[in-house]
């Protein structure tokens, strides 16, 4: 027997096979594919102060081994979330959660988590500093050690529950941000978000999407999701949620050599809705395969020696 | 709603880009005529939407233009080849409030999901008119199969080349009719909506990520709040658009 659990931040789970936020919803839509108990954990859809329509479509556009995408983080507001997506999520969701929080302003971030935090579902905050699909937040946070500093440290006084900060591979160097998050009191950081991308329309010589910009995603980008956790994995102590086109078990166990705790499925949630059951399901035998018994004893794994 | 793999039985051209295939497989979880499937094409990374013709028990009908490298790839495909589909997405037309005298009115390829609501209602009973617009003569496909289905049909091209000359609205004028159902073009629903005297449905397209409300990637803004074409949709009720 092979034992696949990981401890995050302090709260263990069954495996390290997390649904990436903005890929699953609030979950329970799910549960005509499986029963998603299966999950490590869920990162549920970002949610932000006030409800959010997002961006206008097309939203979405096909790239070779990936996609585009500018939702622009559509989404009820942090009230309907508490009301209703956590009430309906909990009832066939019975491990904690983590809640992704995004805003435009400092203000924005400290009043949703507050709003969330009184939640006993939720069992770390996810803070989103870097959406490449809105104006004016978000990734403006996201980009310099200075402003992931400023939101870490005034989300720290806002909760008692563990924070993650999601961080932005639209930079020069991530492990310099992800320092400036762990100075600050994050328990621990996840990357990558999407890489800021375009696509154009030969047809009507305009970019496809209508927001013109979008952040990839899927298999495209995993190679450097992988390198950049294992920068961040040397310049931190806290831990990494790794993410960026996993689609299969030997992808999860890459993150975990390069430095990650836990992991994170997103694009492929799209493509095929048991992608995370088929993972968790495939787990076992590929680490048998490699000869690993425990898998969180593999965590960085990848810079001994 | 499933994943599943299906066997392409037949895949031939009937119009100009326009292309029928006839897959095998599971079509049990299939709950209402304008229901949709999401194909995996290979080599392609996301599913391409398709909307769902026709089916039986054992059989479903698909009806495709090319427009991408997707769908130009699933037009090379032959049979006895396997597609991966998730099946059964969307809610599709709801045949009750249809009246006893239902119009149905196509454009183009947004006529093949009518043909599954008009087997529908004429099994209930209904008198169905049917008006299909082209743009030409050599793009008409599904005309006979309509009337073989016992509906009245008009069909009009905007060159004048076969049937009624002009839009499928110059037809709806002269129609009678107790609610309609429409699939098409959007400039297409702008005009049916300004000249139609009922309620009635209309079946959007819209680029998906996921197709099973996930991904957040084809919402579009209703009078009952924001919707996603995948899940809310693809029919949304007259009264319900933002035009």
């Amino acid at each position: 027997m092979v034992d696949t659990s990981v401890k995050l931040c302090g709260i263990m789970l069954d495996n390290p096979v997390i649904p990436a936020s903005g890929t699953f919803g609030f979950g329970y839509e799910f549960t005509r594919f499986y029963d998603i108990n299966v999950l490590g954990s869920i990162s549920l859809k970002g949610t932000t102060k006030e409800p959010r329509f997002g961006n206008p479509t097309p939203r979405i556009a096909e790239c070779p081994s990936g996609l585009l995408n500018a939702v622009g983080l559509q989404n009820p507001g942090a009230q309907a979330v508490l009301n209703n997506e956590l009430k309906t999520l909990k009832r066939v969701y019975k491990k904690p959660v983590m809640a992704n929080v995004s805003g435009f302003s400092v203000d924005d971030y400290v009043s949703t988590v507050e709003m969330l935090t009184g939640d006993e579902g939720i069992g770390w905050f996810e803070i989103n500093i870097s959406c490449p699909n809105v104006h004016g937040g978000g990734l403006a946070f996201g980009t310099s050690a200075e402003g992931a500093a400023k939101i870490t440290k005034a989300v720290r006084k806002a909760t008692d529950k563990p924070i993650i900060i999601k961080l932005s591979p639209n930079v020069t160097d991530i492990a310099e941000i992800a320092k400036a998050c762990e100075a600050e009191g994050a328990d621990g950081v996840s990357l990558i978000n999407t890489l800021l991308g375009m696509r154009i329309d030969l047809k009507t010589k305009k970019p496809l999407l209508a927001n013109k910009t979008g952040g990839l995603s899927g298999p495209a980008v995993k190679p450097v999701a992988v390198r950049m956790v294992y920068q961040v994995y040397e310049a931190v102590k806290i831990p990494i949620i790794g993410m960026g086109g996993i689609s299969s078990a030997e992808d999860v166990i890459e993150f975990m050599l390069a430095g990650a705790v836990a992991t994170q499925v997103g694009a492929a949630n799209l493509v095929e809705p048991c992608a995370c059951k088929r993972i968790i399901d495939e787990l076992p035998a590929v680490m048998q395969k490699y000869g690993i018994k425990k898998l969180s004893e593999i965590t960085g794994g990848a810079h001994n020696g | 709603m499933k994943q599943d793999i299906y066997e392409i039985l037949s895949n031939e051209q009937i119009a100009p880009s326009v292309f029928k295939m006839l897959l095998s497989g599971d079509t049990s979880p299939i709950t209402a005529p304008g229901q949709f499937v999401n194909i995996k094409i290979p080599e392609f990374y996301l599913r391409r939407p398709i909307s769902i013709c026709d089916r039986d028990d054992k059989t479903l009908t698909i009806i495709y233009k090319v427009v991408g490298g997707g769908t130009e790839v699933l037009s090379r495909m032959k049979k006895g080849e396997k597609l991966d589909l998730l099946i059964s997405l969307g809610n599709g037309f709801d045949t009750k409030p249809s009246g006893d005298r239902p119009l149905l009115i196509g454009g183009g390829v947004g006529v093949p999901p009518l043909y599954g609501l008009c087997k529908k209602l004429i099994g209930e009973g209904k008198a169905v008119s049917v008006i299909l617009g082209f743009n030409n003569k050599a793009e008409i496909f599904y005309e006979k199969e309509f009337r073989d289905l016992g509906a009245f049909v008009a069909v009009t091209t905007v060159d004048g080349s076969y049937g009624l000359k002009g839009f499928v609205t110059d037809a709806i004028k002269n129609a009678d009719y107790t609610y309609f159902y429409t699939c098409g073009p959007k400039p297409m629903f702008k005009a049916v909506n300004s000249v139609a005297k009922t309620s009635g449905q209309f079946s959007f397209e819209e680029r998906m990520g996921c197709g099973t409300g996930a991904c957040m990637g084809c919402t579009c803004k209703t009078k009952n709040g924001p919707k996603r074409i995948c899940t809310g949709g693809p029919v949304l009720v007259r009264e319900e658009i933002e035009w």
